[in-house]
């Protein structure tokens, strides 16, 4: 598995892109900074340690042993063909990034900006988390690197991903469930930013995924673009030729821009991203963003968002609490604009079917937010037929979707299950 | 009547101004035009009506609270207007106090239009800097608003000097790092942020979050020009109504009296 790649993790961060946003983050008319004034000078702080850090050799060593030893980079690229079959016959390839320690993508950009943390010399980390694997992440490299961290987890989500919460605690963190508004992602976002502005001078909030005013989109967009550099070496190793389509999931658009971003240049790729479609976008009960929603500024920055006539933002809706997210990231919005990337809806029963699929047909359970991306691959590879290779970004895996997919099969009868039992005690209690 | 009338007004009698915040819609239209009349004949000088917003992140529990309450009952954006002018008929004088995106949405010329046919001053933007802003600074000359952007502790001094540039009518200067909420004590900052913003500007600077009560007003008021009062009147309104309001607002604005107004810097 460590064949292939002479990629190292802080590549991405050292060396641009050629895809970057002008001096004050914006991507075209997204991103930017609509922000408290309050916050602008912490903003300004971490851009300036970022950019510091981009060029020096010890932090960006230190990233990649960490990476190396820590993490456990690179991922491997797994063939897939028994999906395959049910996919048209086209050749699926997976990027593990659920094999990643922790399990998933999140610990790419939280090292990085845990060491970042350090560096700034601050001692407290506040995270927001939706399914609780950015959260999870976070606990980790705040165990790892002796640091105060504080996440903040909307109460349904803490519900439905009792068992992360668990993680975190045990991890040393403090996990504060979050009772304002729809009570999932997007609140818990809200309730990170207010301790921010109270906290700043002590706190590094480390944000999880490219969304948020500038700096966040670009710098962990950097963090995670390891992932499509990766994967571009492996499977021209693996195919010797470039994939037809690279798929990810796309709630915030963390995992997606970071494998999308090898690709932007290769105009042969299609990159699609599948966003959440919970019961169906005609129920109106879903999560696609860029599908379905339109440009406005929410959480510091000007991207798509679902939003009514007067710019409320709408509830969303998935089965997966990490795409649950009524936002997206400005890059994502600028690459739907320009139309390099293409944004299409899975439902949460698509979403499921492919959860288990994936499980039977290759010993894998992905992420439910992963399961999205896995379903696009295999509708996708339906339509493209047997010579299509389709690059599938596995960003997280499925332990902690378990008591969610168990209920949704059948599997156990309700009040059996293990959430039903502990979940709650877990989510409610020990806030001490 | 211009935000600067209002302050000259003041300034006229030995004192500084009171500006109170309500939020539109809270508890319903009807019943936030009678609380903010209340506020008016209670003392207050200039009021900031909130429009009520789903993701208030510079806003505490209070007036969280409350933009739930109005979004509950149904408040739209175009309702701001219906309240400004009605306030604004009573002989009040208004500016609104709302995050960014509502505007956007609504168009940010079309709002400023809007505002401005229905007698509003000016718009305080919580989430809107000056570097990002414009689209907005062009609507609000093109139809004579007020633009209050806020510096807050933790502004450099290029930051203030660029914030307080772009403003007109006046500076809101946010006296301590968080969100909106009454404190028992007014922070120690709050006469270092307004002594650091003086030297920029002739524009006359108010200072808010965590005022409450009469004592706390005196106290902001022989450091700054007006003193800005929220969650108070929220917690007021809920409490004892238009009463509670109108007291809260007589409590406050025999503080401000109090005071005198700040020496000259």
């Amino acid at each position: 598995m460590a064949s292939s790649t002479g990629v190292k993790p802080s590549d991405g961060v050292a060396n641009r892109s050629g895809h970057e946003p002008d001096e004050r983050g914006h991507f075209g008319r997204y991103g930017g900074r609509f922000v408290p004034e309050a916050l602008v000078a912490a903003l300004d702080e971490l851009a300036a340690a970022y950019e510091k850090a981009r060029h020096d050799d010890e932090f960006l060593g230190e990233l990649d042993r960490l990476h190396r030893d820590y993490t456990g980079r690179p991922s491997p690229l797994t063939d897939a063909p028994k999906l395959g079959e049910h996919a048209g016959g086209a050749r699926i390839l997976l990027k593990r990034e659920d094999l990643n320690h922790t399990g998933s993508h999140k610990i790419n950009n939280v090292l990085g900006q845990a060491l970042l943390t350090k560096r700034m010399g601050k001692k407290r980390v506040i995270a927001e988390t939706g399914a609780g694997q950015h959260g999870v992440a976070t606990a980790t490299a705040c165990a790892l690197l002796d640091l105060e961290c504080v996440v903040y987890m909307g109460e349904v989500d803490t519900a439905r991903q009792a068992l992360n919460v668990a993680r975190m605690r045990l991890l040393g963190a403090t996990v504060i469930p979050v009772r304002t508004g729809s009570r999932t992602l997007k609140d818990a976002i809200n309730e990170a930013l207010r301790d921010w502005v109270t906290n700043v001078d002590s706190t590094h909030y480390l944000l999880g995924t490219v969304a948020g005013p500038h700096p966040f989109p670009v710098m962990v967009r950097d963090f995670h673009r390891v992932i499509g550099m990766e994967a571009r070496e492996q499977v021209l190793e693996r195919t010797g030729r470039l994939p037809d389509v690279v798929a990810a999931c796309v709630g915030g658009g963390s995992n997606a821009i970071g494998i999308f971003h090898a690709f932007i240049d290769d105009p042969s790729v299609r990159l699609i991203g599948f966003e959440p479609g919970g019961d169906g976008i005609e129920t109106g009960r879903h999560g696609a963003t860029l599908a379905e929603g339109s440009p406005g500024a929410l959480h510091g920055a000007m991207s798509y968002l679902l939003q009514d006539e007067d710019g409320q933002t709408s509830e969303s809706y998935s089965i997966s609490a990490g795409l649950d997210y009524p936002g997206v990231g400005p890059e994502h919005a600028l690459l739907k604009d320009i139309g390099r990337a293409e944004y299409q809806p899975v439902t949460d029963a698509e979403a499921m079917e492919a959860f288990a699929l994936l499980s039977r047909t290759e010993g894998i359970i992905p992420a439910i937010e992963s399961a999205h991306a896995v379903a696009g691959a295999v509708r996708l590879g339906r339509e493209l037929g047997p010579d299509a290779t389709i690059l599938v970004n596995v960003s997280g895996r499925g332990d902690k979707d378990v008591d969610t997919a168990a209920k949704w099969f059948g599997m156990i009868a309700e009040g059996e299950s293990a959430e039903d039992a502990d979940g709650t005690a877990i989510a409610d209690g020990g806030r001490a | 009547m211009t935000v600067s009338d209002v302050f000259t007004r003041c300034a006229a009698q030995g004192r500084g101004a009171l500006v109170g915040y309500l939020p539109a819609g809270f508890p319903t239209v009807d019943g936030s035009v009678d609380l903010i009349s209340a506020m008016v004949d209670g003392g207050c000088d200039l009021v900031e009506v909130g429009i009520p917003y789903s993701d208030p992140v510079m806003d505490g529990p209070t007036i969280q609270a409350a933009a739930e309450t109005a979004l509950r009952a149904g408040v739209r954006l175009r309702d701001v207007f219906t309240v400004v002018e009605r306030v604004a008929a009573a002989g009040g004088s208004a500016v609104v106090m709302t995050y960014y995106n509502p505007v956007l949405r609504y168009g940010v010329d079309a709002f400023a239009r809007d505002l401005a046919a229905a007698g509003g001053l000016g718009v305080i933007t919580p989430d809107l800097i000056p570097d990002e802003a414009d689209e907005w600074l062009a609507a609000s000359t093109a139809h004579g608003l007020d633009r209050i952007f806020l510096v807050a502790p933790s502004s450099t001094e290029e930051r203030i000097a660029s914030t307080v540039a772009a403003c007109t009518g006046f500076v809101y200067a946010t006296s301590i790092m968080g969100v909106t909420g009454a404190r028992d004590s007014v922070a120690d900052v709050a006469p270092e942020i307004v002594a650091r913003t003086r030297p920029h500007t002739r524009l006359p600077i108010g200072v808010g979050l965590g005022v409450r009560s009469g004592e706390q007003a005196a106290q902001v008021a022989s450091f700054a020009d007006a003193v800005i009062v929220g969650s108070a009147f929220v917690s007021a309104a809920t409490d004892r109504g238009t009463d509670g309001v109108h007291d809260l607002a007589a409590e406050l604005a025999d503080g401000v009296r109090r005071a005198g107004v700040p020496a000259p810097a």
